[in-house]
């Protein structure tokens, strides 16, 4: 996904985005112009800073840490493919276009996986986790009461006891979970 | 039967009350059979029963007494069901299929009334119905408006034993809530249609009809949520009053339905609004007595109702008088309600799955139409029917009885095969773990991003959005000051843990050792900032080091050490009887709720936290004071072990809380030399927040014990030296092992812990090199010596335990925590390691042996002065700590 090169205009080579994604055209469509929208600079691709800009992000207790796992693998964002974007939104609606619903769970994970893991060492310490939590919690709780949640939450997850969550771990600390559900929006209709 | 037999002849009630409660007591059994119940649902069972009963009273009476009131079943049978559906309906599933839900409710629900009335009128017209039914469209309509209608008490009774996964539950089951709305309403304008008859009904009255629709519905929503807003306010102010909660819980519940129902608004509707809103604040303000009081009654209430209900509904149907057979009408109505069933969900459904997420399966849509039950709902409202104005009313209820048994009994009875069969998901009767809880907000956010960067105002934007609003205004206004603080997150982790506990607490016994290693406990590494070198250091080496000089007058008898044990197989695992001992405690004290726990707990871990920094300081303080009192303690020490050491653990804790409270400079240090010496033999994590959680229990539940006074002012010894004076003639002695310390007491003591050995040494030195200073019992004493000596009793696991959990100094640990020929064992061991000490402890042991209440210490300078300045320390300690043994002795640092 996302390999074809950045050209703009309305959408070049659409047909093979459609094929790849599993988009409509409608879905590309609706992309392209929130992608114009975005990108008030007109330079053809997002920045971080795009993101900051939006009211809801700012709104949101780890939008920072959302932004940040979404330009994480360093790719801009360039529109046709929107490697980030196209990544995470793609992944995630693609359960909706019920395409490739297998796909969508492993998705998911990196994405949020990232969210975690700040130092890109593919593992969630202590506290990479605490620092989201304490972003996403707030002030209603102790410094303690997320320490002990970090701690339970680890040793929950952690079959290696190496103290940190890995990828796989934390697959499999939700593969109970419903992810389909969970981890898909409804893309326009 | 006494009552039975007089009153056999005029008062038939007797009989059939005595009937009644026999077969509830019947009723009551079934649930007990299991082998029964998972064939044959309970509901079928219950109408079977009632069958059976009307039958018996029908026979003996010649007329039937008992039916299904619609007042009784609207006023009292159905709000109790309704209302324990809606306050603990799952909310956020309710609200994620939401969508689905209404679809099926409203468009759903119309379509099958439609439906059903104009093909029934159809059948009619075409001769398949009898011409004795004497109905018109508009009868049809109506009947086909009633019988259309899921029932919630139906589904409920079905479907709970059947176990689907919960999307699918909740879309029957909530759509058989909603659908009220449109029975009632639509019930209601056929109704007035047929009163006004169907010549004079006017286009303008559709029109009303479907105004009567949105009014009846939303309005009843509102109706919901305002009773549920009043009900979280109410709850907010019931701190009191705790008793009153769970009927402050009911009666609102149940005046939304009453004023709901006053209004002719959807009472079910209103109920269930009322519940599904009120349950997150109420449930957070009212006490856990409270709420396991409303869980509870609202459970055994509704199952009451339930039972009720289906065994009317047997009753209702035995008699003959109330209704008419007619096979066509019968028959074209199942067929019907079948069909238009099967066809309206698979439409639906091909439509909601254009825009839902996950989209429901084949096999779903089979049993969603399946378990279209029909019921009580029904019944009672074809009851209702006005029999002067509907002619075919008798039809219509032999119609309405047989579509209802045939659903409960016949489809209820092969739904659950089918589920198998089809292999439906089952609901996986699972709790969430702290990682799905953590993860699941986190996605939640992640989703909000995703809808806010594609610019989307979807689902999550709206969900995010009333978060926002409930955080910053609903629950403010709603919950009380100590909730709102608190976040949902750890109130998860703090369920789960508790869930844990108590997992671990019922599989009993062996959990000494697994529950430590597998259960994170509160006080783990994790909660505890790393504040001083000296915990630290025990804590990672778990040293066996026992610095306390107060073990070895633990030397109890057998039986003693039984208690001990049996204490300590407790003590390990304090984590958990800590949660279980605050419910317990919480029950003699109405006002303690979820939130003081929480803040208890909250406290507690400060004042641990607080209890490890003054430990780090300890060693800073003067000695003179500290000196005084361990001598005071000591002397009060081999008093005490004549006494009882029951006693003493419950005393402990107080003390400790108090020093910890008062953080007076010179407790301080008396008690942090206990403490590290405690620290020593304990194990890691676990004893520790025992320890804590134990004493602070001690001091919240007694009174607080007015501190102690302060030592009467001992005269400052003689010539206290500095801690420099003291430390370098005892560091000088290392380069000859000093008698006083052995291998494993220089080895595992760090460097500020020798310090803070060595000041305590010299002041005690310092102290009793006059005559006889030392041996004054200040009142103080008892305490300290308490403090120290039963507190391993109380929290320590066993030497055992900290043997086999740390592999460092065990030997150590047990020498200083067992009695005599422990002792003996280890000073064996220790002969290994250093054979010129092993020598001088001979005596020692001998000492040791005698257990039982030692002679006070004579005044150590008699024996003392000899050994020169560097060996004074260790005699002093000697004969302070193990009693008569005159001569010298170099176990006293290793003790330590």
């Amino acid at each position: 996904m996302g390999s074809s090169s950045s050209s703009r205009n309305k959408i070049p080579n659409a047909q093979e985005l459609m094929r790849q994604t599993g988009f409509s055209s409608a879905h590309l469509l609706r992309l392209h112009d929130r992608f114009e929208s975005l990108d008030r600079d007109n330079r053809g691709y997002l920045s971080p800073d795009d993101f900051e800009a939006l009211g809801g992000l700012a709104m949101n207790p780890i939008g920072g840490r959302i932004i940040e796992a979404f330009f994480s693998s360093g790719i801009p964002w360039t529109f046709p493919p929107l490697s980030g974007f196209w990544l995470i939104s793609v992944q995630l609606t693609e359960t909706e276009t019920k395409k490739e619903h297998s796909k969508s769970s492993p998705a998911a994970g990196p994405g949020s996986s990232n969210l975690y893991d700040l130092d890109r060492d593919g593992k969630i310490s202590r506290e990479e986790l605490l620092q989201v939590l304490r972003a996403m919690l707030g002030l209603q709780v102790t410094e303690e009461q997320l320490q002990s949640i970090a701690e339970r939450a680890i040793q929950e997850a952690d079959l290696d006891k190496d103290d940190a969550i890995s990828f796989d771990e934390f697959k499999k600390s939700l593969e109970k979970m419903d992810i389909d559900t969970k981890m898909s929006v409804s893309f326009l209709k | 039967m006494v009552e039975l037999c007089s009153s056999e002849e005029s008062d038939s009630d007797a009989v059939s009350l005595c009937f009644q409660s026999l077969f509830f007591v019947l009723a009551v059994l079934f649930h007990f059979s299991q082998r029964f119940t998972t064939v044959v649902p309970e509901s079928c069972m219950l109408i079977l029963l009632g069958l059976v009963l009307g039958g018996v009273v029908l026979i003996a009476n010649k007329k039937q007494l008992y039916q299904l009131e619609p007042s009784l079943f609207f006023l009292f049978l159905l709000p109790t069901i309704v209302g324990d559906a809606g306050y603990f309906m799952p909310a956020r599933l309710f609200f994620d299929n939401l969508g689905a839900i209404l679809t099926y409710a409203v468009v759903g629900t119309l379509w099958n009334a439609f439906c059903t009335g104009f093909s029934l009128y159809a059948a009619k017209l075409l001769g398949f119905i009898d011409e004795h039914v004497q109905a018109e469209m508009l009868d049809f309509l109506l009947f086909g408006a009633l019988i259309s209608a899921v029932d919630p008490v139906a589904v409920l009774a079905v479907f709970e034993e059947v176990h689907v996964n919960e999307t699918l539950f909740i879309i029957v089951f909530g759509e058989s809530l909603v659908n009220d709305a449109v029975t009632v309403v639509l019930y209601k304008v056929y109704i007035s249609f047929v009163e006004v008859g169907a010549e004079n009904v006017q286009t303008a009255d559709y029109f009303k009809g479907v105004a009567s629709f949105l009014i009846v519905s939303i309005g009843g929503t509102m109706v919901g949520l305002i009773f549920a807003v009043i009900l979280g306010f109410i709850t907010r102010f019931t701190k009191k009053v705790r008793i009153i909660e769970p009927l402050l819980v009911f009666l609102m519940v149940y005046l939304a339905y009453l004023t709901a129902e006053l209004f002719s608004l959807s009472a079910i509707l209103s109920m269930t609004f009322c519940g599904i809103g009120a349950n997150k604040y109420v449930e957070a303000n009212i006490s856990q007595k409270s709420r396991t009081t409303v869980k509870y009654t609202m459970k055994t209430l509704a199952s009451i109702a339930e039972t009720i209900i289906f065994i009317f509904l047997g009753i209702s149907a035995v008699d003959k008088s109330k209704w008419a057979w007619d096979t066509g009408l019968v028959s074209c109505t199942l067929v019907f309600i079948l069909i238009f069933r099967a066809v309206g969900v698979v439409g639906q459904t091909w439509v909601l799955n254009r825009f839902r997420l996950v989209p429901l399966e084949k096999i779903d849509q089979v049993v969603m139409s399946y378990g279209g039950l029909r019921g009580a709902v029904a019944f009672a409202l074809v009851v209702l029917l006005d029999g002067e104005q509907v002619k075919a009313k008798d039809y219509f209820v032999a119609t309405t009885i047989v579509v209802v048994f045939f659903t409960v009994m016949f489809q209820g009875l092969t739904i659950k095969p089918l589920v198998k069969w089809l292999k439906v998901p089952r609901a996986t009767n699972r709790k969430p773990t702290i990682n799905e809880e953590i993860h699941e907000r986190a996605f939640d956010h992640i989703l909000t991003a995703v809808e806010d960067i594609a610019g989307l105002q979807g689902y999550h934007h709206w969900r995010d959005k009333w978060e926002q609003f409930d955080k910053n205004y609903l629950s403010k206004l709603l919950l009380r000051k100590s909730v709102y603080r608190k976040s949902e997150l750890w109130e998860a982790y703090q369920k789960i843990n508790i869930r844990d506990a108590i997992s671990v607490i019922d599989q009993g016994g062996n959990v000494l050792t697994s529950a430590r290693l597998s259960l994170p406990s509160m006080a783990s590494r994790a909660s505890f900032p790393e504040v001083t070198n000296v915990t630290n250091y025990l804590r990672e080496n778990g040293s066996g080091v026992c610095l306390d000089l107060q073990v070895i007058d633990n030397i109890p008898g057998a039986k003693v050490e039984e208690d001990m044990e049996t204490h300590h197989v407790l003590a390990g695992n304090l984590y958990k009887p800590r949660r279980r001992y605050q419910s317990h405690y919480s029950r003699h004290f109405m006002p303690l709720g979820e939130q003081e726990r929480q803040d208890r707990e909250v406290f507690q871990r400060n004042m641990r936290s607080r209890m490890e920094t003054f430990k780090s300081t300890r060693y800073k303080r003067h000695k003179k004071e500290r000196s005084l009192k361990k001598v005071r303690r000591i002397s009060h020490r081999n008093k005490r072990d004549s006494l009882s050491l029951c006693s003493d653990p419950v005393v402990v804790p107080v003390e400790t809380e108090d020093k910890a409270e008062h953080s007076d400079p010179e407790k301080d240090e008396d008690v942090g030399i206990t403490f590290i010496a405690r620290k020593a033999e304990t194990p890691k994590q676990r004893p520790k927040s025992g320890k804590t959680s134990l004493s602070l229990e001690g001091c919240q539940i007694p009174l607080l014990p007015p501190p102690p006074p302060a030592p009467p002012s001992p005269p400052p010894a003689p010539s206290s030296p500095t801690s420099e004076d003291s430390h370098l003639p005892w560091k000088g002695s290392l380069g000859s092992p000093p008698p006083c310390v052995s291998l494993e007491a220089t080895k595992i003591i760090p460097v500020d812990l020798q310090q803070a050995w060595n000041q305590s040494i010299s002041s005690l030195e310092s102290i009793s090199s006059p005559p006889a200073p030392a041996e004054p019992i200040h009142p103080r004493v008892s305490a300290l010596s308490r403090l120290g000596g039963p507190r391993p009793a109380s929290y320590t696991p066993p030497g055992s335990a900290a043997g086999s959990t740390f592999s460092i100094g065990p030997q150590v640990s047990q020498g200083s925590f067992l009695f005599p020929d422990k002792k003996k064992e280890e000073e064996e061991e220790e002969e290994d390691v250093e054979g010129g000490v092993a020598a001088e402890m001979q005596p020692l042991m001998s000492s040791l042996k005698p257990p039982g209440p030692l002679p006070p210490p004579p005044p150590p300078p008699s024996s003392a002065p000899g050994s020169g300045r560097r060996r004074t320390p260790c005699v002093y300690l000697r004969s302070l700590v193990t009693s008569p043994p005159p001569e010298p002795h170099s176990r006293g640092p290793t003790q330590l």
